[in-house]
């Protein structure tokens, strides 16, 4: 199945065997899960599950322990960040990863700094530009793409993090609890984006505590229990009492 | 503006509105303005308690400009490293030992090895505490205050506390005594080296990427940032920077010796902390630097001219500082 990588079967991204181990911590035993273009798949797991582990290896913030990641079918090595971001993924991680005395649209290219002329200055005025542009897209408002990080509320940092995401993420996007520190509506509104993404034909993997969510949003419920892959269920054929069974590992 | 060839992507607008002069003044942070405010204050005070002395005439104005062209020097490596957040306590000691092997091979060997020497002297020591820092993962802190140690030792040991005259008067005019037209050299080097510096903490890439490393180390690295690279730059900006101050004290004073540079650690950290850049990281500014050197060149020369000796001068200086540092540092309530 994975050996024609432009098969329309092929998974966008293919997890094999994947683990990690800290030190003696075993974090994450072994996972494998197949993740295609246009589909989203929910981690779900209590805390210590693993659940951010996995997304980090993803992102090639943390190297696996064992087993292999392929993206159209081909192993890569995700050695870096910038490795996984070269390969169109993107993170909105739990801990949000923001530079909270620089102004937004500095966090939104950071890293990816437009410059223009000969000299390559930076080019504030652009970045600053598109930066409002993309956020009213996304309908998240601000007061200002100037003003720095720290002046925003919990919800508009969030919002902050998932437009850089959405904007650099070109095949796969990983969301750590994208909607834990946000209200109802804005909940609402995250939601909504990360449906259009995938109707854009993006990929998303996304942990959730919310089953709730993860049934309004997800087509496949993976669920990590102390590191270990409990299964993988469609959200079509299952129902919260199993998931719960499956998290908990109480029947 | 409108047309941007270099970079790949289309300009999707023409500078916009929140960019114009007005816009800019209203989201100014008036803490950032305390130093200039100050500046003037001082100035102000200086010129009229003073007036009979001559703080206010051209030949002392110029001279504490050129008294403060090492400090500001330093500073403005400094803004980079604290801006990282990082903190580099070897410059004095690198003052020393640079200005030593400068003026030794100026007199054995000749002018541009004798430069070349002095830089180089700056960078490796910057670039030891660099490795330091990033490879072994040490605090700054600490590598720079072994390495402040160790530096100054080197210093004495070169030539056994004995100072070093220096009889090269391209040397003297390029780095001291000399003009360019009615400019002192020693102004234009401050001139030069402050441009420089805000041209690439402010319109640079890497000036963009020291700052996202102070602020949040985890968040560069995440977005790609090579984080050690830029731990190790920034010391090797100072280091080099220091190296730099050397050359101009022995420009100046036309000799070198192991005291030089002794003081200047506490001067240059308030200096650059005065001019509004966090002891942190994350925030800073070049140009706030400056002015926060010029203070502190203006208190001493102030001092003196009052006729303080230096002990009453270190007692007036350090309640200058406090009273600085408390307008300007005090983190907003709530934050
Ligand atoms: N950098 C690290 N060093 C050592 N151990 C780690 C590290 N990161 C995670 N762990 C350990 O790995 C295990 C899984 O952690 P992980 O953060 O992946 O859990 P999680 O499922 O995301 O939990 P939560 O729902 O609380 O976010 C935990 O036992 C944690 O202590
Ligand atoms: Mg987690």
């Amino acid at each position: 199945m994975a050996e024609l990588s432009t098969a329309p079967g092929t998974p966008l991204v293919r997890l094999a065997g994947v683990g990690k181990r800290f030190g003696a911590v075993v974090a994450l035993r072994s996972v494998d899960l197949d993740v295609h273009a246009g589909e989203i798949v929910a981690l779900v797991g209590d805390n210590g599950a693993g659940k951010s582990t996995l997304l980090k290896i993803i992102a090639g913030v943390h190297p696996p322990s064992h087993g292999e990641i392929l993206l159209d079918g081909e192993p890569v090595r995700m050695a870096t960040p910038s490795d996984a971001r070269a390969h169109g993924i993107e993170v909105v991680y739990q801990d949000l990863a923001l530079a909270d005395n620089q102004p937004v649209y500095m966090n939104l290219f950071l890293g990816r700094e437009l410059v223009s002329g000969p000299l390559r200055r930076l080019d504030r005025a652009r970045m600053a530009a598109e930066t409002a542009e993309l956020l009213k897209e996304l309908d998240i408002r601000i007061p200002s793409p100037r003003v720095p990080i720290r002046a925003l509320s919990g919800g508009q940092r969030q919002g902050v993090a998932i437009a850089r995401a959405t904007h650099w993420g070109e095949r796969l996007i990983l969301m750590d609890e994208p909607t834990a520190a946000l209200g109802v509506q804005e909940t609402a509104r995250v939601e909504d984006t990360i449906l259009r993404m995938k109707e854009r034909g993006k990929a998303i993997l996304i942990v959730s505590h919310s089953l709730d969510q993860v049934f309004r949003l997800a087509d496949r419920i993976c669920v990590l229990r102390r590191g270990e892959q409990v299964g993988v269920r469609e959200t079509a054929q299952t129902d919260g009492d199993e998931i719960v069974a499956m998290i908990t590992g109480l029947r | 503006m409108s047309t941007a060839p270099s970079t790949g992507q289309a300009p999707r607008r023409e500078a916009d509105p929140p960019g114009s002069v007005l816009a800019r003044v209203r989201r100014v942070d008036p803490r950032q303005y305390v130093v200039y405010v100050a500046f003037l204050l001082i100035l102000a005070f200086f010129a009229v308690t003073l007036h009979d002395d001559g703080f206010l005439t051209s030949d002392n104005l110029l001279n504490i400009a050129r008294q403060t062209a090492p400090v500001t020097v330093m500073a403005v490596g400094m803004v980079f490293v604290l801006s990282a957040g990082e903190i580099d306590l070897s410059v004095g000691s690198i003052v020393a030992l640079a200005a030593l092997v400068t003026a030794i091979v100026l007199r054995d060997v000749g002018l541009v090895p004798a430069v070349a020497a002095g830089l180089g002297v700056g960078a490796a020591v910057g670039l030891v505490n660099g490795l330091f820092v990033t490879l072994l993962r040490l605090p700054s802190f600490l590598v720079t205050l072994a390495t402040m140690g160790l530096v100054a030792g080197l210093a004495r040991w070169t030539t056994d506390l004995e100072a070093v005259a220096v009889v090269n008067d391209t040397f003297a005019s390029v780095f001291g005594s000399g003009d360019v037209g009615p400019i002192p050299s020693l102004v234009v080097w401050t001139i030069a080296i402050v441009a420089l510096g805000h041209v690439v903490y402010r319109h640079r890439r890497f000036g963009a990427h020291v700052l996202a490393v102070g602020d949040n180390a985890q968040a560069a690295r995440v977005t790609g940032i090579d984080v050690n690279r830029v731990r190790l730059a920034v010391l090797v900006i100072s280091g080099t920077a220091a190296g730099l101050a050397g050359l101009l004290y022995v420009g100046r004073i036309q000799a070198a010796s192991y005291t030089l540079g002794a003081n200047d650690l506490l001067i240059v950290i308030a200096a650059v902390v005065i001019g509004g850049t966090r002891l942190f990281g994350g925030a800073g500014s070049v140009v706030g630097a400056l002015v926060g050197s010029l203070i502190m060149g203006m208190l001493t020369n102030g001092l003196i001219l009052m006729g303080l000796d230096s002990n009453q001068q270190m007692v007036a200086q350090g309640v200058l500082l406090l009273i600085a540092i408390s307008l300007t540092l005090r983190e907003p309530k709530g934050a």
